[in-house]
């Protein structure tokens, strides 16, 4: 048994299709793909939006933000 | 006419990997670019010339005795019946080591008319395509090892791993008749376990004897963060290393031949391009899983490391680096998946391995091409289980545990020596150099010719104003 249904290479290529593993279940890894990107999306902007907060917190006093100017 | 289809066949072939051979050294650029990245300023110089270094020391050494292990020892310790085998024209001494054309002179020696036929337009490319493998594989450890390493005892160690040790697991692993793909089934197509845990293996061995940099642990044991003095140019090298596996890739690839050449075993007249085991793949194949385990990577390493650029973009290449094995026969979304999943643990297990056994990797050379190898073997002989190592009858099927010994193996065939040569290094003291240097930075007498030579050409300079 093969995860990809070749069991030889003695075989005419000609008559070969797809070779890669676990065909017939393309659907469900375009669908686990598209999970993998948009659930990418969502943990990014929960990144972000820590990060935003964070720095909205910092530098009550402005001191180190026109420093930052400063340093252009 | 079939005259001039192999003679046209053989230029095409000598073309094809000449120009791997020039994308490949974009690795190169890109090692020096991020391993002075990395280093703090202090120690800039030496840095460069300890990595750009390996180029030459490995290049002759792979010339005298490297390209001639590969051929010689495909049967492996006694594996399989066979023993030495003879490869002429490999050897150094040998006319089809230098320039030279399809026939044979009278009374040359060495040469047989069988291989001056193939291997007089190819033996140079092919030599050099492996040859870029090597330096890669010895710069790998380079930058592990920054700040505190003698650049001699790594130079001796980047020709034991780049000249000896990861093209005797080429030898074994990644050859068509090697013994570990004909009784394991054992599969790695573009060089997961035989360059990158290799690597990885004897960066590991070089860190445990070397020990930290002065300051990287705390008095309580736990790890300071050393940030790379130039994070542009740590990406830009890594962006560098990108583009030349792009050479990488290519280069493990046969691009065009018969099925007529590869022992008669695939039937019919279909030409096709195939792994290292002569099995059929295609360059749309690589094309597709590379780009996708190159974006795996990026994508967790972004969100695993908050942001950092560089894991994003290391972690990025541990994503290619964990799929290479199987690239050949995935499906582009299992290249992604596999090329995010990898990577973050081996960015998990980095930190867990420097918090815990003390080790200093400056780049994260252990967890990107170590693990990331290791792991990438261990996860093709799952995915691909059952399926054909080889187009040659008799070879076993690939299969998990086949390729997790192999994983094992390549990880210990990089660390064992090298442990073994850097612990007798270290007893002459060669190894590491003294506490005083450390601190002053490697490039001290180097900075100080160099602010000598600014005053004196200032002064100089300055004396001719009227």
């Amino acid at each position: 048994m093969s995860t990809n249904g070749m069991e030889s290479w003695a075989v005419d290529l000609k008559d070969v299709g797809a070779i890669y593993p676990f065909q017939g279940s393309e659907v469900l890894m375009v669908i686990i793909g598209l999970v993998f990107w948009i659930g990418w999306h969502v943990l990014q902007t929960r990144h972000e939006n820590a990060e935003i907060e964070a720095d909205m917190a910092a530098d009550r006093s402005g001191d180190e933000t026109r420093e930052a100017i400063d340093r252009y | 006419m079939e005259g001039n289809l192999n003679a046209l066949t053989t230029i095409f072939t000598e073309f094809y990997y000449w120009v791997t051979i020039v994308m490949m050294f974009l690795i190169h650029v890109g090692f020096c670019t991020y391993e002075v990245g990395v280093s703090r300023r202090r120690n800039h110089l030496k840095t460069l010339m300890k990595n750009a270094m390996a180029i030459p020391l490995v290049t002759v050494t792979f010339y005298f005795f490297g390209w001639w292990i590969y051929f010689g020892f495909p049967n492996g310790p006694g594996m399989v019946p066979g023993g030495l085998v003879t490869a002429p024209f490999a050897e150094p001494w040998n006319p089809l080591m230098g320039t030279h054309l399809s026939g044979v002179n009278p009374g040359e020696t060495g040469v047989t008319p069988a291989d001056a036929a193939l291997w007089h337009r190819l033996n140079g490319v092919f030599w050099g395509a492996f040859l870029l493998f090597s330096i890669t594989t010895a710069s790998i450890i380079s930058g592990s090892i920054i700040e505190r390493a003698r650049s001699g005892a790594f130079w001796i160690v980047a020709v034991l791993i780049g000249s000896v040790l990861w093209i005797l697991g080429a030898s074994w692993g990644w050859h068509p008749q090697g013994w570990m793909v004909k009784l394991w089934g054992y599969h790695d197509a573009y060089a997961s376990g035989v360059v990158h845990a290799i690597a990885g293996g004897a960066a590991l061995a070089f860190l445990i004897v070397l020990g930290p940099r002065i300051g990287k642990f705390r008095p309580d044991g736990t790890p300071r963060d050393i940030p790379p003095h130039n994070v542009w140019l740590v990406t830009i090298g890594l962006f560098l290393i990108y583009t030349g596996f792009w050479g990488f890739y290519a280069a493990c690839n046969i691009p065009l031949i018969s099925p007529a050449t590869i022992a008669g075993q695939i039937t019919g007249d279909t030409w096709t391009a195939t792994n290292i085991y002569l099995a059929p793949t295609t360059l749309s194949a690589i094309t597709f899983n590379f780009l996708m385990s190159l974006s795996g990577g990026m994508m967790a390493g972004y969100i695993v490391s908050k942001g950092d650029p560089f894991w994003t973009f290391s972690l990025g290449l541990c994503g290619i680096i964990s799929a290479s094995a199987g690239n050949d026969l995935y499906h582009p979304i299992q290249a992604l998946l596999i090329g995010a999943i990898v990577p973050t643990i081996c960015y998990k297990l980095h930190y867990f391995v420097e918090r815990r056994f003390k080790i200093d990797d400056a780049v994260g050379a252990v967890a990107v091409h170590g693990y990331g190898g290791f792991l990438g073997v261990v996860v093709a002989g799952f995915m691909l289980w059952g399926q054909p190592s080889s187009p040659y009858e008799g070879f076993a099927y690939i299969n998990p545990l086949g390729n997790f010994a192999g994983a094992v193996l390549m990880f210990a065939l990089g660390f064992v020596p090298t442990f073994v040569v850097c612990k007798i290094l270290n007893s002459m003291n060669l190894l590491r150099v003294p506490a005083k240097v450390e601190l002053e930075g490697v490039d001290f007498a180097l900075n100080h010719e160099f602010e000598a030579s600014v005053r004196e050409v200032g002064t100089a300079e300055k004396a001719t104003i009227k």
